[in-house]
């Protein structure tokens, strides 16, 4: 049965693992991994990978000029660069609060992009 | 502050250290503490690590570094912990029953401060440019990859379009991602040493998943551009760290990024007479995580560079609780430091002794190994005059990288206390 090898990136250790699929996108089995996190990692990355996008949004106003944001949970990694081209056209209105809703169900993935900072400490 | 106008505890940077020890110094008594921050807000660089992957020991979730440091700000504020912002920490001195804290701010202009006992908490620098000793010009465009995250993530730029990265470290795979998410182009990231700084989570989700290619064994051998970088040469390196003659490869690039280490900021350290520790670059410090000068504490990255923020605020809290007991006058020990050696693959560890009477039950022992291993042991070994070593810990570690910090926890109730000498080894199992 094919087997793919992975580095977890579920945590910084980075467990080394294999992935046994049945060849049809069936996961077998995962070892390698530490931890339960590690499983889910290693059926989900080779069936459909998601991730966490982090970047920053213009704040109007301009003090502080960008705030940090983040997806809400992680997104399929195909949309990465759909959900960065709706936070590069996004502007903020201060006062932002962490967690703050910025973009709901943000380039149509489901999620919401959320403030993780806000503009007045 | 108490009549004589003495605080119980300053601490020298408002980071993820300095924010924890405050924390933790107050839970343990101290009344008094004072936070002095050089940033217009607390968070250290937290402020500028936006990306996520932080907090999961700590609080078991993923968090971004300003959400991490949120979390310990609020502390700090519920707690009505007293901050100084914008106020940069110039000097210390030990007097006879204090430490003098010498300050700057725009707003108090010199500002003298007076603590029972001082954590440093200042973080950490990278290494410049002018540490690498790279041929070339001198044009605009060359950035450590800290500068350029924090032109990205604070101020809201784009330091550049076609980027070269030299260093694997975490920083410069977070901003090979990072500049890539904003439309820049990453041509390669190069790495002198036949492996990477960085976490391998890292590798594959700042590398990998936007096919940035990791050319390991290589570094830059030429910078071009007069007004603004135009292109580097990059070439394979030998054994030595040499650059093989015949390998260079030109990219046209308009930024060259840095992420070639980073050194603990101790200047101020210095200034009041810490001595430091060749390995780390941080101060010598005990289980207390007090330095050879009385009321000087040290925790964090400017103690030694880690590489996860959660193994930083269990430090500084540590460093914390000791300095608010040093405050109280209850951190009394035996006087005697059984000092700790590394040997084997073992580069330094931190505490770099430990008092049998005045540690806890457990003192952590934080290490980082100097090559990459597999089928590791790490060995606690004590020595006492007159008889054998003994064995206080042994245990298998499949994998050891230079990148990653180790711990384990030293029991004080496998100390007689008559230890000359405790070793921490490692090396291969089957060596």
């Amino acid at each position: 049965m094919p087997i793919v090898e992975l580095t977890c990136i579920s945590c910084p250790l980075g467990c080394p693992l294999k992935v046994e699929t049945d060849g049809e996108g069936k996961v077998l089995g995962v070892t390698g991994n530490t931890c339960k996190r590690g499983e889910a990692y290693g059926r989900k990355e080779v069936s459909a990978p998601e991730r966490t996008v982090t970047s920053t949004v213009r704040v109007e106003g301009g003090v502080p000029p960008v705030i940090s944001v983040r997806t809400r949970t992680d997104i399929p990694k195909e949309k990465i660069f759909a959900v960065m081209e709706a936070v590069r056209r996004a502007v903020a209105k201060a006062p932002v609060q962490i967690g703050d809703v910025i973009i709901k169900n943000v380039a149509d993935t489901g999620v919401d992009l959320i403030a993780t900072k806000s503009t007045e400490p | 502050m108490s009549q004589s106008g003495i605080h119980e505890i300053a601490i020298i940077g408002g980071g993820p250290a300095g924010l924890a020890a405050a924390i933790a110094a107050r839970e343990a008594g101290a009344r008094d503490i004072v936070i002095l921050e050089r940033e217009k807000e607390l968070g250290g660089i937290l402020n500028q690590c936006i990306h996520n992957g932080f907090g999961l020991h700590t609080f078991q979730e993923e968090l971004t570094g300003p959400e991490y440091a949120a979390r310990y700000i609020r502390q700090v504020k519920d707690l009505g912990i007293p901050y100084l912002l914008s106020t940069t920490v110039v000097d210390l001195r030990r007097e006879e029953d204090h430490v003098a804290v010498t300050s700057v701010s725009r707003r108090d202009g010199l500002l003298q401060t007076r603590a029972r006992a001082v954590v440093l908490a200042m973080g950490c620098r990278e290494r410049p440019r002018g540490a690498l000793n790279i041929p070339g010009t001198r044009p605009a465009g060359i950035f450590s990859a800290g500068t350029a995250q924090r032109l990205v993530n604070l101020e809201g730029y784009l330091p550049g379009r076609r980027v070269v990265i030299l260093g694997s470290g975490d920083i410069g795979l977070i901003m090979a991602r990072r500049m890539t998410l904003e439309g820049a182009k990453v041509l390669c990231v190069a790495e002198i040493q036949p492996y990477s700084g960085g976490l391998k989570r890292n590798i594959v989700q700042c590398l990998q998943d936007y096919g940035i290619p990791l050319k390991l064994s290589h570094t830059v051998v030429d910078i071009r551009g007069k007004e603004r970088v135009s292109g580097v040469t990059i070439a394979q390196v030998d054994q030595n760290l040499k650059p093989i003659p015949g390998t260079e490869e030109d990219f046209d690039c308009d930024t060259l990024l840095l992420s070639v280490g980073l050194l603990p900021e101790n200047e101020l350290s210095k200034a009041v007479g810490v001595e430091l520790a060749p390995a780390t670059g941080g101060p010598r410090v005990n289980e207390s995580l007090e330095t050879n000068i009385p009321g000087v504490f040290a925790c964090g990255n400017v103690l030694h560079v880690h590489d996860l923020v959660d193994y930083v605020s269990e430090e500084a809290a540590n460093a914390g609780r000791c300095a608010a007991r040093f405050a109280a006058g209850t951190l009394s020990g035996g006087g005697r430091e059984i000092p700790l050696a590394p040997a084997g693959a073992v580069r330094y560890t931190v505490p770099a002794g430990v008092d049998p009477v005045r540690m806890d039950g457990e003192a952590v022992v934080r290490f980082r190994v100097g090559r990459n291993m597999r089928k590791a042991v790490v060995t606690v070994l004590a020595e006492e005059p007159g008889q054998e070593p003994r064995t206080l810990l042994r245990r298998k570690r499949p994998v050891m990288a230079p990148g990653e910090m180790e711990q384990i926890a030293l029991k004080k109730e496998w100390l007689t206390g008559d230890e000359t000498k405790i070793t921490v080894e490692a090396r291969e199992e089957d060596a």
